[in-house]
C-alpha cells in the first residue's frame, strides 16, 4: 500500500498541538513507514503540495494568508482535521474578537508600539507581512472540516486515536473526553 | 399523599403526588442531564438542558419543572432529545466567551462536561464573542460574566439559602447579567455576608475564589450540600 500522504499546517497558535504531535513518541516510529509527511512546520516544504491525504491544522484563521492557505489546502486535500482548540472553536486566538472591531489595530498597536523597547513600529510591508483579518474565525467557518479533535494541545492520546484510525481505514469516532476543550 | 404512576423510558414509575418529571426520574435511577437545577433551592426551567418528550405532547418539556401526571410516558433520551441538548449547549458556547483552555474551572466544569458527553466536538454556530466585564472589587471572590450561562444558581442559594439577596439579573435576553446590590461593584455591595455560597453553586468558572489560576478552582459542592441537608432534614452530615 502507498503511503499516507500526510501534512501538518501551522496556523493562528502556539505550536503547542504540534508539540503534542511529537508527544507521539514510539507511535512516531509506528507512523513513520505508513505515511510520507509531503508538508509541516517541521519538514523543509516551501509549498503545500497536490493531491495530500490527510492534513492536520492548527491554529485560528487570523490573517489573510490564514484564508488563502486554508482555501489551497481545501482543494488540494481529502481529509481536513482541525487539530486543537484554536482551529475548532478560535480559542485564546480569538480572544481579540471581544475587543470589537478594530481589535486587530489595538492589538499591533500593543504588540509592537507599547510594549516595545524604544523603536517601535508595526510591521506592513505589503506582501510580506499578511493583514491581519478583522476577526479571528475557527477553520470551519471558513473551508468544511471533516473531523474535529478538540483539546489545547489535544493529548497525544487522542491523536493516535484518531490518526490511527484514518489510517486504518476506518472512520473515527472520538467521544466523551477523548472531544474534551480545553 | 397519593402517588402518580407513570413511564420513563420503558419503565414503570411511581412518584410523589407533587413531584417533577425529574425528581420521579432520579428516584427510579434514570438519568437526566440538568444545568440550572441544584438540590436544594426550587427549579426555573432556564437552561432546557433537562427537556424530555412525553407521548402525545407534541412539545418538549422540561423536567425539572413539569409535575408528573397519571399514565404519562415519558422519554429522556431520544434522537429529537439529544439533537436539542447539542444544539442548547453549542448555543450557550456562542452566546459568551468560553475559553476552556485558560478557564480556573477548566476539568471541573458541568458546561464543559455536558458538552463531551454530549458529542460536542465543535460548535456550528458563530461565536457571538461579546465584550464582558470582570468583577474582581470582592476581596474574595470574582465574577467573570464571559464564563456566565445565566442559570442563576448563585442567585437562588444567595436569596433561599444564605437570605442575603445580594445577587440578581438584569437586562433582557443575551444582554442579561448577574449583579451584585443595585448593580454596583461587587465589593461595593453592602448586604454580601462573603459567604461564597454562590460561588459552591456555580456551575461553570464565572464565580470563583480570588487567585485560583487556570483548572485550580474546585467549586466545593460538598459544603453546599451539607448546609442544605442540615436545613431541610436537620441533620448535620458531614
Amino acid at each position: 500500500m502507498d503511503p499516507l500522504r500526510l501534512a501538518t499546517v501551522w496556523m493562528g497558535g502556539c505550536a503547542g498541538c504540534h508539540m503534542s504531535f511529537l508527544d507521539l513518541d514510539e507511535f512516531l516510529i509506528d507512523l513513520a513507514p505508513k505515511v510520507e509527511l509531503v508538508f509541516s512546520p517541521v519538514v523543509d516544504a516551501k509549498e503545500y503540495p497536490e493531491g495530500v491525504d490527510l492534513v492536520l491544522i492548527e491554529g485560528a484563521v487570523c490573517n489573510e494568508e490564514h484564508v488563502e492557505m486554508a482555501h489551497k489546502i481545501r482543494r488540494r486535500t481529502k481529509t481536513v482535521v482541525a487539530f486543537g482548540d484554536c482551529a475548532v472553536t478560535g480559542n485564546v486566538t480569538a480572544m481579540r474578537n471581544q475587543l470589537g472591531l478594530g481589535n486587530a489595530e489595538n492589538v499591533l498597536q500593543r504588540a509592537y508600539i507599547e510594549l516595545a523597547d524604544s523603536t517601535g513600529r508595526i510591521p506592513k510591508l505589503k506582501g510580506i507581512v499578511p493583514e491581519l483579518l478583522e476577526h479571528v474565525m475557527p477553520l470551519q467557518e471558513v473551508i468544511h472540516v471533516d473531523y474535529y479533535l478538540p483539546g489545547c494541545p489535544p493529548p497525544a492520546d487522542r491523536i493516535k486515536a484518531l490518526v490511527g484510525a484514518l489510517l486504518a481505514g476506518q472512520t473515527p469516532k472520538l467521544e466523551g473526553k477523548d472531544i474534551k476543550f480545553g | 399523599m397519593c402517588a402518580k404512576t407513570l413511564t420513563i423510558d420503558g419503565n414503570e414509575v411511581s412518584a410523589a403526588d407533587d413531584a417533577t418529571i425529574l425528581d420521579a426520574a432520579t428516584e427510579a435511577g434514570i438519568k437526566i442531564p440538568t444545568l440550572c437545577h441544584l438540590e436544594g433551592v426550587y427549579d426555573i426551567g432556564a437552561c432546557r438542558l433537562c427537556l424530555v418528550e412525553a407521548v402525545g405532547i407534541p412539545k418538549l418539556l422540561p423536567a425539572c419543572t413539569t409535575k408528573v401526571v397519571e399514565g404519562m410516558n415519558v422519554r429522556t433520551d431520544t434522537e429529537r432529545i439529544r439533537k436539542y441538548r447539542r444544539i442548547n449547549l453549542e448555543l450557550l458556547f456562542a452566546e459568551r466567551n468560553h475559553v476552556c483552555s485558560v478557564c480556573v474551572s477548566n476539568n471541573h466544569c458541568e458546561l464543559q462536561t455536558l458538552a463531551y458527553n454530549h458529542g460536542m466536538d465543535h460548535v456550528r454556530y458563530d461565536y457571538l464573542f461579546p465584550k464582558w466585564a470582570v468583577d474582581t472589587t470582592h476581596p474574595r471572590y470574582g465574577m467573570d460574566h464571559n464564563r456566565c450561562i445565566l442559570c442563576t444558581r448563585c442567585v437562588r442559594v444567595c436569596w433561599h439559602v444564605e437570605g442575603a439577596g445580594t445577587l440578581n439579573t438584569a437586562g433582557r435576553g443575551a444582554r442579561s447579567q448577574i449583579i451584585a446590590d443595585l448593580i454596583q461593584p461587587w465589593g461595593e455591595a453592602d448586604s454580601c455576608t462573603s459567604c461564597g455560597k454562590c460561588v459552591m453553586a456555580c456551575p461553570t468558572g464565572a464565580l470563583f475564589q480570588r487567585g485560583a489560576t487556570v483548572g485550580e478552582m474546585e467549586h466545593d459542592r460538598e459544603k453546599l450540600e451539607f448546609i442544605i441537608t442540615a436545613r431541610e432534614k436537620k441533620q448535620w452530615i458531614p
